[in-house]
């Protein structure tokens, strides 16, 4: 085993013994010497959860969330300097965690957050005028959206927003039971998640998927007849999250 | 006309601070802010949005030094390519007036531990670090500083002594040195050696920074002192007399204020900068016309 192998191993699992061969440099064995660098990555990484995920860690209460922390950070280290990646899989982590089987909709809160914090640090790009849609209705429909880098959505089967806001934005209503689809926009610099309509959703995901705008109305409707095309329009040309519209070759 | 960003290409013998974005509004708005501004190279590896554009910003008026956290230089495996990919293009649109990291590792197995770990000093581990500084300084097209590290234990098989050991990397690479004086103090105080011994060993020459910063304190088993290299409180008196004594034997540099935790309000940050200017005029006085 290198140096480094066995130096790694011992920084992530208390339970191994401290490398051979290191002191105090005064011919004492280092003892807990060495845990000023096992105390380091651990404090280190879980502070860097507890700030990328402030809304679960407010769920679950911060004593919990260190506990946790500590345990996923062991299992799941970074695997790149960028920090501000840390925590993709977290949410994962959280769904899987038998401890917490009674708070399913914490992965779904994590991934809420993983989702601002990409949204935050995404390429930025330049909104189209919004007088762009005015054109004739039919070639309107034919046109195909560019989305913002910074978008993105998050379809859950709990009320993600609402537990999200109750979390972090003070005097937010309780969150009631129920299903919710995420938009995260990002208007300038600071992200923000929006409740999607039923079949936003949907209607977005066309769009993402290079659909033209009235394939994407139609798969709104297809979820319900209720779908409302310029309520979504409005919401996406006041984040600033419409970037392109290409018009059909005539 | 003097292109605003040429006046910016070496740091000036003058104070600077870490930079936090909590602190953006009142650099810009400061009659006297300090000259210059390090940032970590990590934290602005993002695509977009308000890192690159507040850096952006800065850049305009500020001196700009790099410094990386997170290359790794002293791992056993090879530097990650894609994250040097991401440091050269950092450099290329910043142009920042220098770019700086570690003698530490920190990446072991394609994993990030997010701390510098410390590295005996061998004949290996000499090799080694040249090799990944010959590759960083061809990839990124320039020189880079090469910081001392704070120590909390040795290990049995080094062979060489700090000072040396970074002449000699400096020697072979033609990198040069940023020297952390508290670093130096934190290391001397744990491992039991004179500071100023450390200084007069070390290749001041080399020398194109000193950073300082506040640790905290803590104990060993035996009750001996055990100095922690924590960056979140004020440099203590002790530090600021090695920097007089690093500052009288190697001329000015310039100075930087590291507060990475716990970071205070923007006038406190800028009374620990003013501190190091007044280090600086002391010298400059103290020079025979």
């Amino acid at each position: 085993m290198t140096r480094q192998t066995e130096f790694r191993t011992a920084l992530l699992d208390a339970a191994q013994p401290q490398p051979e061969g290191l002191s105090d440099g005064k011919g004492r064995p280092a003892g807990r010497r060495y845990n000023v660098y096992r105390n380091n990555v651990a404090v280190s990484l879980s502070e860097a959860l507890e700030t990328g995920f402030p809304a679960v860690a407010k769920l679950i209460g911060a004593e919990n969330f260190r506990n946790i922390a500590g345990l996923y950070l062991r299992q799941s280290p970074p695997e790149s300097p960028r920090m501000m990646l840390y925590g993709r899989g977290f949410g994962e982590f959280l769904d899987g965690f038998a401890p917490l089987a009674k708070y399913p909709y914490l992965g779904d809160v994590a991934r809420l957050e993983f989702g601002l914090r990409e949204s935050y640090h995404a390429a930025d790009s330049t909104p189209i005028d919004p007088a762009a849609l005015g054109i004739d209705p039919e070639r309107l429909m034919a046109s195909m959206l560019t989305l913002a880098p910074s978008l993105r959505i998050l379809r859950s089967p709990f009320p993600v927003v609402s537990l999200w806001r109750y979390n972090m934005e003070p005097g937010a209503p309780k969150p009631t039971a129920e299903p919710q689809d995420a938009l995260i926009l990002r208007a300038e610099f600071d992200p923000e998640p929006h409740l999607l309509p039923p079949g936003g959703a949907q209607f977005i995901e066309a769009l993402l998927c290079g659909e033209t705008l009235g394939a994407a109305y139609e798969a709104g409707l297809a979820r319900t007849d209720a779908f409302d095309l310029s309520a979504m329009l409005t919401l996406l040309l006041g984040g600033n999250a419409i970037t392109s519209l290409e018009e059909p070759t005539p | 006309m003097l292109d605003a960003r040429h006046a910016h290409t070496v740091l000036p013998n003058a104070p600077g601070v870490g930079y936090k974005p909590q602190h953006f509004s009142e650099i810009l708005q400061d009659v006297r802010p300090v000259e210059w501004l390090e940032i970590h190279a990590e934290n602005y590896m993002g695509d977009g949005g308000r890192p690159l554009a507040q850096l952006r910003a800065l850049s305009e008026r500020f001196a700009i030094s790099v410094h990386g956290v997170g290359l790794s230089i002293g791992g056993e495996s090879p530097l990650d390519a894609d994250h040097l990919a991401r440091l050269k293009h950092l450099c290329d649109w910043l142009q920042p007036a220098s770019f700086s990291e570690h003698l530490a590792w920190s990446t072991h197995d394609s994993h990030f531990l997010n701390d510098l770990l410390p590295l005996p000093y061998t004949d290996a581990t000499l090799t080694r670090i040249c090799d990944h500084i010959d590759q960083l300084q061809e990839v990124i097209g320039r020189k880079m500083l090469l910081e001392n590290p704070s120590s909390y234990l040795a290990f049995d098989e080094s062979t060489w002594e700090e000072p040396a050991f970074l002449d000699e990397v400096a020697r072979r690479t033609g990198c040069g040195l940023l020297l952390d004086v508290n670093n130096v103090f934190v290391s001397a105080t744990n491992l039991g050696f004179s500071p100023q011994a450390y200084i007069d060993a070390y290749p001041l020459d080399r020398v194109g920074e000193i950073h300082l910063g506040g640790h905290d304190e803590d104990e060993d088993d035996h009750g001996a002192p055990l100095l922690i290299d924590s960056h979140g409180r004020e440099v203590v008196d002790p530090v600021w007399a090695l920097l007089d004594y690093t500052l009288e034997r190697s001329g000015p540099r310039p100075l930087l204020i590291e507060w990475d935790t716990d970071v205070p309000d923007w006038p406190v940050l800028a009374d620990e900068a003013r501190r190091a200017e007044t280090a600086l005029a002391r010298m400059t006085e103290a020079v025979p016309a």
